[in-house]
């Protein structure tokens, strides 16, 4: 654990030393502003909720996450780092998990400073808070997810640019898979409605949406936990075999 | 503290390693050399635990490297190839993660960054970031970072590439130095090298091990070695072959004529008989020559090198 938040602290200090992460904070929030005010319609929906904020989180993490996860272990490849931070005395797994934990921490912060956010809500009317904090841990989890989805396809290619295509079409994958035009499709088909709906369950879009309701529920829990443990087990994994 | 048995690695059908064994012990420095692409660099990243074993065994103070990889990890520093390191950090910076990535305590980890940074003259680029330090310092960089912990096992990937000269020579007086209480491994093109630090050394050709002996028995292995050259002024050529006929042990002898009117005489032994420089000066005193220069030459590395590398290939060709 030790050595996992050396690694972590290394990491982060890693993204405040280049441009990187105040271009990254600078353009989340512009554009969390402008889909929020211009295009989801805050102030035409006449409610104090943060719905027309959280609602474009899927779509803007697309983005943005693999923008930061992108450089996870391409970065080292290219660099040769890898062959230093592998012969140092840290296993493996600390050193994935540490690198990981920098960016998922970095995405926390960028979702802290979109806290004026609530206030605006707060200051116009009475929002309900349960959904907020709610719509805030969901947001955060499925950051995670696309973090460490960015990261496994990090792992595989010493070409930054590469690693963030992939992870967006993956990302771009697991938003659409609940959204109707791909359910339709499964329908017409005739694909069992069993099978239907378990393509919608892997969606992230369906999972995040019962939390911007404000509802916690253990399966959306589990489901973006698992996602992130896949995506690092198989991110040692194909550091291994790019060893070997 | 190092041993290595029957070490194996392969990538996809082509064998980099072949069934390669060695051992190092304390107080040795072991020149490791071999042809680009003959397997140096993938062995010692199989000793540092990068790279898995396709097969074989490798021990780091005994510990397998295999199934106690921390254990083994903690009592090695490596100097990778090309010296690779944290473009966005500091000098210091760096060496600060790696102190506490090495498991040192704050105040420890403080002295021993203080002590490598002093060590490998980095104190004027301390606060400079890695990506702007040229490849000297890049690589000394990379040097403090092997050597922070002060560990008993240092595992070098060619340490004097990219210095110059001066650099070398200190990088070089280092390595000996440090080579009396650790177990070094030194990878390394340069033979000169060679016969300057190392107590041992090892050649591995497209993956096998061709030659394991000390530098003294490497350069015995040369066909100059042995041989005396002898420059005599103020005679003729045959004269001088009139003179050695009788030289006792000789075998062959080629006569030069310089510019100047000298003659320089390389004379080497018969087989398996030896020949002392003092031998001919005597003989070059008691008549009376006027001479120059004598000396015994040790053989030349390179020349050694070339045979004993590039032999087995030219078997396959012959074949």
């Amino acid at each position: 654990m030790k050595n996992a938040m050396t690694i972590a602290r290394r990491e982060l200090g890693g993204y405040f030393a280049s441009p990187v992460a105040y271009v990254f904070l600078v353009i989340f929030l512009l554009l969390t502003g402008f889909f929020t005010f211009m295009m989801g319609n805050f102030f035409l929906r006449n409610e104090a909720s943060l719905m027309s904020f959280f609602v474009w989180h899927p779509w803007l993490y697309m983005l943005l996450v693999p923008a930061v996860g992108m450089r996870l272990w391409a970065e080292e490849l290219r660099m040769g780092t890898l062959e230093l931070l592998f012969t140092m005395p840290v296993t493996p797994g600390q050193a994935i998990w540490g690198k990981f934990l920098a960016g998922w921490v970095f995405l926390g912060l960028a979702l802290l400073l979109t806290l004026p956010m609530v206030f605006t809500a707060y200051y116009l009317g009475q929002p309900d808070g349960g959904p907020i904090l709610t719509g805030y841990i969901g947001s955060f989890l499925m950051a995670g997810a696309y973090l460490a989805i960015s990261g496994m396809t990090s792992a595989c290619t010493r070409n930054q640019v590469i690693s963030f295509i992939t992870s967006v079409v993956i990302c771009l994958l697991l938003v659409l898979a609940g959204y109707p035009p791909v359910t339709n499709i499964l329908l017409k088909w005739g694909a069992p409605n069993a099978m239907v709906e378990f393509a919608a369950g892997l969606s992230v879009v369906f999972h995040f949406e019962s939390m911007q309701r404000g509802v916690l529920d253990l399966r959306d829990l589990v489901y973006f936990c698992s996602l992130i443990s896949f995506a690092i087990f198989s991110t040692g994994v194909l550091l291994k075999s790019r060893r070997a | 503290m190092i041993k290595t048995i029957e070490v194996q690695k392969s990538f996809g059908s082509s064998l980099a390693v072949d069934r390669v064994s060695f051992e190092v012990k304390k107080g040795e420095v072991l020149g490791f050399l071999g042809p680009n692409g003959a397997g140096k660099s993938t062995t010692m990243r199989m000793i540092t635990g990068f790279l898995p074993l396709s097969g074989g065994k490798i021990l780091i103070g005994g510990h397998d490297i295999e199934e106690q990889p921390l254990q083994a990890k903690r009592l090695m520093g490596y100097l990778p190839e090309n010296a690779p390191a944290y473009a966005d950090m500091s000098v210091l910076g760096f060496l600060r993660f790696i102190a506490k990535i090495r498991g040192l305590k704050a105040v420890e980890a403080e002295a021993a960054v203080e002590k490598a940074i002093a060590t490998c003259h980095l104190e004027k680029v301390r606060f400079q970031i890695i990506d702007t330090l040229s490849k000297g310092y890049l690589h000394r960089v990379c040097f403090a970072q092997a050597i922070l912990h002060d560990p008993p096992i240092l595992i070098l990937d060619e340490p004097t590439d990219g210095l110059d000269p001066n650099q070398k020579h200190e990088m070089r007086q280092l390595i000996k130095e440090m080579g009396k209480h650790k177990a070094i491994i030194v990878s390394t093109h340069i033979l000169e090298e060679v016969e300057a630090i190392c107590t041992r050394v090892i050649i591995i050709d497209q993956g096998k091990l061709v030659f394991n002996g000390s530098p003294d028995e490497l350069l015995a292995q040369s066909p100059q070695s042995g041989q005396i050259s002898l420059r005599v002024l103020g005679r003729k050529p045959e004269e001088l072959r009139e003179k050695l006929k009788d030289l006792p042990g000789l075998g062959t002898v080629s006569i030069k004529e310089e510019k100047d009117g000298a003659l320089a005489a390389t004379l080497s032994a018969k087989a398996e008989k030896s020949l002392p420089a003092a031998r001919v000066a005597r003989l070059m005193q008691e008549a009376n020559w006027e001479f120059d220069q004598l000396y015994t030459s040790k053989g030349r590395l390179d020349d050694v090198f070339r045979r004993i590398t590039s032999l087995d290939s030219a078997e396959e060709v012959a074949k």
